[in-house]
């Protein structure tokens, strides 16, 4: 946080301090003055302070915590200006009190990163719809404008506004705490905030106009882990967005998908599949498996694999296994029938597909599966059809165009009257082996 | 201390989970007895009840000069509300704790609500600034 101190900071300094200071900021006006907006208003008036003062005497040595400083004191002010009535004065010497203690004063890793944590376990709250948990936690902990956290769910930016509103409002009528849960619940309430972080990080994958959501992802993960080092789960996560992250730049060719199978591995991260190796390991270690934890360790044997081929796959397909022990979803079940196409044959994938389709009608990559296990047993135009409703319930332009080639291929399968019993065209993206 | 109302809703006439027989009906006043017991030995139980049927309300509304009375409940909908608890809790996570409880004892789901002020009006003084 202890950048050199620009003589001359120019505004794109005070937007870079915003970025990184904007939740730590406030976060700690939250604990201090108990409300959300007000929190947020104080930390801008900040911010506005900051431009002016900044430009004269430098970026301080410790921008976070001159803009908790100055916010703590503009929020005073604010009380000072409004105070009408008994409440509000009671309200103020609190305030005041709470700003004199010495123990508010910032330090890195001290109480701020304490506050964030309580601050994303309020956000991600479960009586809190998901979408609104995803918006207060880009907006709060990643400090991301409400246009920019408009423009990464595709609404407007006034119907973002309203979202957040209305989740900041139910925060205060509802009392939603700033705290960490009780121990009891802090499993449940963990996975919560981990879901939220892994939605955005997902969100960011599926489509490149929106890239810079992994980044936050991977950021928001990197800050669980370094607030709860003892919760495996987090540092799952970590991992499996690290793991997923490192095969990002192999995973596209021309505005293409680029299967697994397929991909450049040279391409692949090596700093970040060593980071992600690592922290699997060390799970390993700890022998407490989650779910993220698990999808983390699939993750790394394909990327230990030095080709498709190589891929240790019975490995893969005993993780599944052990996943679909504890989360037994049926998407879980669809990467484990890719998987088990790999040990046992398309044969035994197709009807493992075909015991889950039921509940996996409407998503896509159930077909395009479907599609690739029946063009693997030469059934040509019933793998047409898989495909052809696959391309009809894909949401993306590229999973649109990925399909639309695995159509186009299947024609000059025909044209060659050679249907490939192992099959051409590889497993289709996997929900997690993207 | 926040109060929130939490309320059971009857479905087409129906309670989802309510017990069926004279036994099952025994253990679920004893479940329900517990629960209020314990509500009341930790100061969290302000008022509840089981309500009437919507066939046994009436609407009274203010006409032109006239108080008019409708025959029937104030929406016209599938469910409608069976009863409720007023308690005291010090934010929504511990008023979630004891809506898990009634859940448990009740077998069906409620809605847990904040208070946005509670008491007399005259005894309220407007917050908020």
């Amino acid at each position: 946080m202890n950048q050199s101190v620009a003589a001359h900071p120019e505004t794109t300094d005070v937007e870079r301090v915003f970025r990184e200071v904007y939740g730590q900021a406030v976060a700690t006006l939250v604990r201090v003055l108990g409300d959300i907006t007000l929190a947020e208003d104080a930390v801008q008036d900040a911010f506005v302070v900051a431009i002016d003062r900044w430009r004269i005497s430098g970026v301080p040595p410790n921008p976070a915590g001159w803009i908790v400083t100055t916010a703590r004191n503009r929020a005073i002010d604010r009380f000072r200006r409004a105070a009408r009535g008994q409440e509000l004065h009671e309200q103020l010497a609190e305030v005041a009190s709470t700003a004199r203690s010495p123990s508010d004063d910032w330090q890195e890793g001290g109480p701020v990163s304490d506050d964030q944590l309580r601050l994303i376990f309020t956000c991600c709250h479960p009586a809190l719809r998901t979408e609104h948990q995803v918006a207060l936690t880009l907006q709060l902990l990643g400090g991301l404008r409400v246009e920019e956290v408009a423009r990464s769910f595709l609404v407007s930016e006034s119907a973002m506004a309203k979202r957040l509103v209305r989740a900041k409002y139910k925060i205060k009528a509802a009392k939603i705490p700033f705290r960490v849960p009780a121990e009891v619940d802090l499993p449940g309430r963990l996975r919560s905030v981990l879901s939220v972080v892994y939605l955005i990080y997902n969100t960011g994958a599926d489509d490149p106009e929106r890239a810079s959501l992994r980044s936050e992802a991977l950021r928001l993960a990197r800050a669980l882990v370094e607030l709860m080092p003892e919760a495996p789960e987090a540092a799952g996560l970590l991992a499996l967005l690290l793991l997923s992250e490192s095969r990002i730049p192999a995973r596209t060719a021309e505005g293409s998908l680029v299967l697994l199978r397929d991909q450049d591995r040279t391409k692949w991260d090596r700093r970040m599949i060593a980071e992600g190796h690592a922290i699997v390991r060390a799970c390993i270690r700890r022998d407490r498996p989650g779910p993220f934890q698990l999808q983390a360790a699939i993750q790394a044997v394909h990327c230990d694999a030095e080709s498709f081929e190589a891929t240790d796959w019975p490995q893969i397909v005993a993780l599944y296994n052990h996943l679909f022990s504890i989360m037994p979803t049926a998407v879980v079940a669809l990467n484990r029938a890719i998987a088990i196409g790999e040990t046992e044959g398309p044969s035994a994938a197709l009807t493992a597909l075909d015991a889950i389709a039921p509940d996996l009608d409407h998503y896509h990559l159930l077909h395009a599966a479907r599609g690739t296990m029946l063009r693997r047993l030469g059934q040509r135009e019933a793998a047409k059809a898989a495909f052809e409703r696959a391309a009809h319930l894909a949401t993306s332009e590229v999973d649109r165009r990925f399909l639309a080639q695995q159509i186009e291929e299947l024609a000059k399968d025909g044209a060659l009257r050679q249907p490939r019993s192992d099959g051409s065209s590889g497993p289709p993206n996997e929900t997690s082996a993207r | 201390m926040s109060q929130y109302l939490l309320s059971t809703y009857v479905v087409e006439g129906q309670v989802p989970g309510a017990p069926s027989t004279p036994e099952e009906m025994q253990t679920f006043m004893k479940r329900v007895m517990a629960l209020e017991a314990e509500m009341d030995a930790s100061g969290t139980f302000v008022f509840g009840g089981a309500l009437h049927g919507p066939d046994a309300a009436t609407v009274v509304r203010a006409g032109t000069g006239d108080v008019v009375m409708t025959d029937g409940p104030f929406i016209e909908s599938k469910e409608h509300i069976a009863g409720f608890y007023i308690i005291n809790a010090d934010d929504l996570d511990a008023a979630l704790v004891w809506a898990g409880k009634v859940v448990e004892a009740l077998n069906h789901p409620i809605e847990v609500r904040p208070f946005r002020a509670t008491g007399r009006v005259k005894d309220s003084v407007p917050s908020g600034s």
